[in-house]
């Protein structure tokens, strides 16, 4: 995984552009009724960066992390991705993209039930339409991922057996491990507490400098933004700001300054949310 | 994503509720076993017909005047309908045919002494007993002689002896009355039991056909003729030739109805065993009904299954799944759970089959080409109702598959 750190250096790739995204707009039909979510935005992210995507609910952001992470299309405007333009595929081809650039991280986790950690972050490599690897090989991966994130040891756990945190930070590494181009982690702290939200914060902010990875993060707390480097705000469909963050929050060094967890806040099964229900 | 992939993701998929997968499994299991088990007790019933119609003679042929329909009822008898014994001569003169006799039928009172006992008298010549595969019992069969000068002799089936003579005893060169004849016994048949038609073949006597013909029922025709063959590949280029000579002999012309009837033993065998094929092909059906309705219970379970497990598509399909990989993985599991289903009925329709054979005497007998067909039958029952559900899965919309709750 540090081959994209050395790379960026080596091939002076830091000005890369990774999303490129001009007057894109958006309208659901309901009904009769048109909603415009998007009205024309326009950004660039380049490799490396941490951009934080905030707003109100109902601001597009919502709308723009389903189309920037190839889940959807917009109505007008066109997306290049890595260079490519993603903005007119078909379902089986945004399929296929999502696989190869893109890691997803989400709230509620979405890890398969009754399944080991292993197995979990190993399922993207199961999608790969080219170069499908042997199993020693998805498995060496695997490890390679979950070392990435620190939970090695927990390999054979099951996900009822791993706190909030842990299953967040195993979603992390299956977000890894086809090597994407981004990771897109969408309100990845809504269903954490405090601290373990400063823990995961500081994984992806670990990921970005040493590794070089580019993370969009969807949030509506601004104080998880704050991670970010840059903030990007929507509004009514609309970017209204798009800043290199103020103050700058940094997890590890707030995580030290933290006193020590209670007893009841050290890593415990998570009671909170479902993941995925898979029977 | 491979095809043995995706079969150990079905498999793993099922594996994580065994209670449901076990229960769906159920429907599929009663049927398979349901129309294994009634295909055996039939195919058992058949084989034992057969069976039982082939011991009456090997190759051997029979043809009676008249033509028979399709349920084997004669029509047709009278005048205009008759073989005579210039047939069987001429029978007997061809090169395909071995052992020819002629048939002549009366019923006749015989009497001993102060017993008696009305049976059917049989006419007919030496190579009865050949072309009949019947041991003697006791004595001997009437000779050429015998049939040359309309001897009055007689043999005795045992049940006829049984009644006129007792059990065990030999009744060789005893005189009894037929009609108003004396008869001579030369001899008593074998014991075979009932025929596949359910009659006493052990009820009957007898003589020269020459002697029923003119001394005890008048007539001039011949009743049947029974022919046999050398070998089994033999019967039909015999029926053919027989069929042919007659139509000469009774000067049939081509497209007209035949005023006789040529069967084999195969040709008697597929009329007896008509109701019980029938029979089977009933039962089969019935119990395939219930294959439908376990095929409806993997559908329900399916669609059940892709709602609940929503969420788990769309992340599927955000982490790269295709529509295809969705849908195959959701028809794979039906088609495990059909196709599992499916052999454990055929090891249990085979189980309770081999119990009605112990406990109940009844024959049964599974004709490969049954377990050929269940195997099949119940992968495509799997692929038919599992691929409604699996379609829905794989047209889910992954982002509000992901919002689902």
């Amino acid at each position: 995984m540090t081959r994209r750190a050395d790379a960026v250096q080596e091939v002076g790739l830091a000005g890369k552009t990774v999303i490129e995204v001009k007057d894109l707009t958006k309208v659901y039909k309901m009904g009769e009724h048109e909603v415009r979510a998007l009205r024309g935005v326009s950004l660039s992210i380049q490799e490396g960066e941490f951009v934080a995507v905030t707003g109100p609910s109902g601001s597009g952001k919502s709308t723009f992390m389903h189309i920037a992470g190839c889940l959807d299309r917009p109505t007008s405007g066109t997306y290049q991705l890595d260079g490519r333009d993603v903005s007119r595929l078909q379902r089986d081809e945004l399929a296929r993209v999502r696989n190869q650039k893109i890691g997803f991280v989400f709230q509620g986790f979405n890890l398969l039930t009754r399944t080991t950690a292993l197995d979990n972050v190993e399922l993207p490599l199961l999608y790969r339409s080219v170069n499908a690897f042997k199993s020693s090989e998805r498995h060496r991966r695997a490890m390679e991922a979950l070392s990435a994130v620190n939970l090695q040891d927990r390999h054979h756990h099951m996900p009822n057996q791993l706190s909030g945190g842990q299953q967040q930070r195993v979603a992390i590494a299956r977000a890894l491990i086809n090597e994407p181009s981004m990771i897109l982690a969408d309100e990845p702290t809504g269903n954490l507490d405090t601290r373990t939200s400063i823990e995961v914060m500081g994984i992806f902010q670990r990921l970005n400098v040493e590794q070089g990875i580019t993370v969009l993060l969807i949030t509506h707390e601004m104080d998880i933004a704050e991670y970010g480097t840059r903030i990007i705000r929507f509004r009514d469909g609309r970017i209204v700001s798009d800043a290199k963050t103020a103050r700058r929050r940094v997890a590890s060094e707030e995580l030290a300054a933290l006193p020590p967890p209670e007893p009841d806040q050290a890593p415990a099964p998570a009671a909170q949310p479902e993941p995925a229900a898979a029977h | 994503m491979s095809l043995l992939m995706t079969l150990r993701i079905a498999f793993k998929a099922l594996g994580r509720n065994k209670l449901r997968t076990a229960l769906t499994m159920l429907g599929m299991i009663i049927g398979v076993a349901a129309v294994i088990a009634m295909v055996a007790l039939g195919s058992g019933a058949t084989a034992t017909i057969e069976e039982q119609i082939k011991a009456q003679g090997t190759n051997m042929l029979t043809i009676t005047p008249g033509s028979v329909n399709a349920a084997g009822v004669r029509t047709g008898f009278g005048n205009s309908t008759k073989m005579i014994p210039e047939d069987a001569a001429a029978i007997r003169d061809l090169p395909q045919v071995e052992f020819v006799a002629e048939g002549v039928n009366t019923r006749a009172q015989l009497i001993y002494g102060n017993q008696n006992w009305s049976t059917t008298v049989q006419g007919t010549n030496v190579d009865w007993l050949t072309i009949r595969e019947w041991p003697m019992q006791y004595g001997a069969f009437f000779s050429e002689e015998d049939v040359k000068s309309a001897a009055k002799v007689i043999v005795l089936g045992a049940n006829v002896s049984t009644n006129l003579f007792g059990d065990g005893i030999d009744p060789t060169d005893q005189v009894i009355r037929v009609k108003n004849e004396l008869f001579r016994v030369l001899g008593v048949l074998g014991s075979k039991g009932n025929s596949a038609g359910g009659t006493n073949q052990d009820d009957q006597a007898l003589a020269p056909w020459t002697t029923v013909m003119k001394k005890l029922s008048g007539q001039i025709n011949l009743n049947n003729i029974i022919a046999s063959t050398r070998s089994a590949d033999d019967v039909q280029p015999a029926a053919d030739a027989i069929t042919d000579l007659l139509h000469t002999r009774h000067n049939i012309a081509n497209g007209d109805p035949d005023d006789f009837t040529v069967q084999s033993l195969e040709d008697i065998i597929a009329l007896r065993t008509q109701s019980t094929s029938t029979m089977t092909s009933l039962l089969a059906g019935i119990a395939g009904v219930s294959l439908v309705v376990g095929g409806i219970g993997i559908m329900n379970i399916m669609l059940v299954s892709v709602t609940e497990r929503t969420r788990e598509i769309g992340l599927r399909m955000a982490i790269g799944a295709r529509g295809y990989d969705v849908l195959l993985q959701f028809l794979i599991e039906a088609v495990v759970i059909s196709s599992v289903g499916g052999s454990i009925g055929i090891a249990t329709g085979y189980g309770v089959s081999e119990f009605v054979k112990y406990y109940q005497n009844w024959p049964t007998l599974i004709p490969i080409n049954a377990i050929i067909m269940a195997v099949g039958f119940s992968a495509a029952v799997g692929v038919f109702f599992g691929f409604y559900p699996a379609r829905k899965a794989a047209s889910l919309d992954p982002i509000e598959a992901l919002r689902f709750e």
